[in-house]
């Protein structure tokens, strides 16, 4: 019986787990952890029994509360979206396992709420990846920016100014989306996905709507923080507390990618928003101006934060880049390198929460080569977190890069081409001068040495990493059966 | 030309209010007027789809007896109302957030103008 709920019971149980962390919450101080951590596993174990359901039977429609579609509100479970709430389960169980001590520590007293906001957000992304509704759609994005706004302002004060300036640019975004909404009811009358793609098939896309998907890229666009409408990511991103960052950082800007997806290759019928719209060639240009910019503004960050939320500003603009491309190949890469950059930014952001938790400036120059000794083992995972993001195989960043390098030139786009290429030496730049740092003894630092205090003894702060790093390796050498397994069965139609 | 104000003026009023309150959020540098200008705007957003709910000649969408069943263009559509009743909702949750922020950035740097603040934050 419980089977044909299915769809419904992800955001079901992020929303129950919010809800109960604060009765709760008094019986000790390790319960809101322990709830929120067992309440993503629960949700990933669904969520993968979802997908293999998903992968050989096909896509479940599942109407809330038995109000057909397209009268009520409809959750789609397709290949895409079940990828995607796995990504999401996956990350935050790794994340929140890790957050135990940094939460507790930067948020003294305050964990509670810390637990329940988040597991409020995570609610909301699933809920943003499920629905098939536009309007639905909005009401879980304002959900899952409200969680964000208290997770990332939370902290300190200069952590407040930058979360104020997101929350203006964040609200404007939606309100964007909630017009483009508007016009597109005003045109066709209706607000579920599948039933406005049928319309529009049979009427053709007038003015009018054109009006309204270009107010909804523009919304999503901000939330995705598409350069140029990325400036308010990186105050909120280096000033807010580790933990936050973490889970913001590799799953925030996805869903809003995902949004993209889904309304350019979903609603739209692809042959229009790729060869009749300028909508992907839009996003590929700036996406590539993204990758450029990002990558060459983290080169001159001296905050290990900050270079990393640059980083993010680039590795969006691959993602851009990968829907712009319009192809098999681009859409592959763009999937493919959601998942990657979601593991190697959580790992690199868990990284800097290491060592703050170790008593450790985020600056980059005050980085030694004792930290190898004193956190070997987050050391070490930085490193293939660093290699990953700088493209090197077999870690699985490489992968995604290859297969935007091959939609390129499939689409015979050498600027993209040159651009890829450039942005991996970009990227080597910035996160060999940490690596150096690293491994390297400083020609005067290298004489006698204090005694080594090894800072990485807690299993909750290294474990994560450690995995992370693994898991970055295992989805490199395995790619192949990501790729063939996972992301062809979610291509759209005329690909 | 004059079909398209005469028609459509209320739009048009609904469209200078959206401008209105993006010229809030974009140019002022108080940071309570920044979330007023917000307000403005999402106000403005409300305002359309209860402008475009609107039909001439017709009522309340309450079932009034002297109207048939089967006559539904004798209602207003009260589907873009009901929708505005959330988005109100979330309008307010949002002021709420913006005004906890601004408490805290007040509590520590006692002030709430854009450039004086970048100076004391520095």
């Amino acid at each position: 019986m419980i089977l044909g709920h299915l769809a419904v019971l992800s955001i079901v149980f992020f929303f129950f787990g919010a809800l109960i962390i604060p009765l709760v919450s008094r019986l000790g101080g390790w319960v809101p952890h322990a709830v929120a951590v067992a309440t993503s596993a629960i949700v990933f174990v669904i969520n993968a029994t979802n997908l293999g359901y998903v992968l050989s039977q096909g896509t479940i429609r599942y109407a809330l509360g038995g109000w057909q579609p397209p009268i009520g509100i409809e959750l789609v479970l397709d290949p895409l979206s079940s990828f995607f709430v796995l990504l999401l389960a996956g990350i935050a169980v790794v994340v929140l396992w890790h957050s135990r001590y940094p939460a507790a520590a930067e948020l003294p007293g305050r964990t509670a709420p810390f637990y329940s906001a988040t597991l409020l957000m995570l609610g909301a992304f699933s809920g943003i990846v499920l629905t098939g509704d536009l309007f639905n759609l909005y009401v879980f994005l304002e959900i899952a920016a409200l969680a964000g706004y208290a997770l990332l302002g939370g902290g300190s004060a200069r952590a407040a100014v930058a979360t104020f300036r997101y929350l203006i640019f964040g609200t404007v975004g939606a309100s964007f989306y909630l017009l483009g909404v508007g016009l597109i009811y005003l045109g066709t009358g209706t607000l579920n996905m599948a039933d406005l793609s049928a319309i529009m098939a049979v009427t053709g896309v007038e003015p009018l709507l054109v009006i309204g998907f270009v107010f909804i890229i523009t919304g999503v666009g901000l939330k995705m923080a598409l350069f140029p409408l990325h400036l308010w990511l990186p105050d909120v991103y280096a000033s807010a507390v580790s933990s936050s960052t973490a889970l913001i950082a590799p799953l925030g800007t996805k869903v809003a990618a995902y949004i993209l997806i889904r309304i350019l290759y979903f609603v739209l019928n692809p042959d229009l928003s790729r060869f009749q719209l300028p909508f992907t060639q839009v996003l590929g240009i700036l996406g590539a101006a993204g990758i450029i910019w990002g990558s060459i503004m983290a080169i001159a960050q001296k905050d290990m934060k900050r270079m990393l939320a640059y980083s993010s500003v680039a590795q969006i603009g691959y993602i851009a880049l990968g829907i712009g491309l319009g192809n098999t190949y681009g859409f592959i890469g763009a999937v493919l390198h959601t998942l990657n950059h979601a593991c190697m930014k959580a790992c690199l952001f868990l990284v800097s929460g290491n060592l703050m938790a170790a008593g450790r400036s985020q600056s980059i120059d005050e980085l030694d080569h004792s930290l190898r000794k004193s956190m070997p083992w987050t050391s070490l995972s930085f490193t293939i977190a660093a290699l990953s993001m700088i493209g090197l195989p077999p870690t699985a960043g490489f992968f995604s890069k290859w297969y935007l390098l091959l939609g390129s030139i499939e689409n015979s786009a050498w600027i993209y081409v040159l651009v890829i290429v450039a942005s991996s030496l970009l990227n080597a730049v910035y996160f060999f001068r940490v690596i150096e740092r690293l491994y390297l003894p400083r020609g005067e630092a290298a004489t006698e040495e204090a005694p080594v205090v090894v800072a990485d003894n807690r299993l909750s702060l290294v474990a994560p990493v450690v995995f992370l790093a693994v898991l970055l390796v295992v989805l490199g050498l395995g790619n192949v059966v990501v790729v063939r397994q996972l992301i062809q069965p979610m291509l759209p139609a005329g690909f | 030309m004059i079909e398209l104000i005469d028609d459509y003026y209320a739009y048009w009023f609904c469209f200078l209010l959206l401008t209105i309150g993006l010229y809030g959020v974009i140019v002022k540098r108080n940071l309570v007027k920044k979330v007023i200008g917000l307000s403005i705007f999402q106000s403005a957003i409300i305002l359309f789809f209860i402008i475009a709910a609107y039909k001439d000649n017709s009522t309340v969408p309450i079932l009034d007896p002297r109207i048939e069943v089967t006559n539904a263009d004798a209602y207003i559509n009260p589907l873009p109302h009901t929708l505005m009743l959330t988005a109100i909702v979330v309008g307010v949750a949002t002021l709420g957030v913006a005004f906890a922020l601004l408490i805290r950035i007040y509590g520590k740097y006692a002030t709430l103008d854009e450039d004086t603040l970048m100076e004391r934050m520095k």
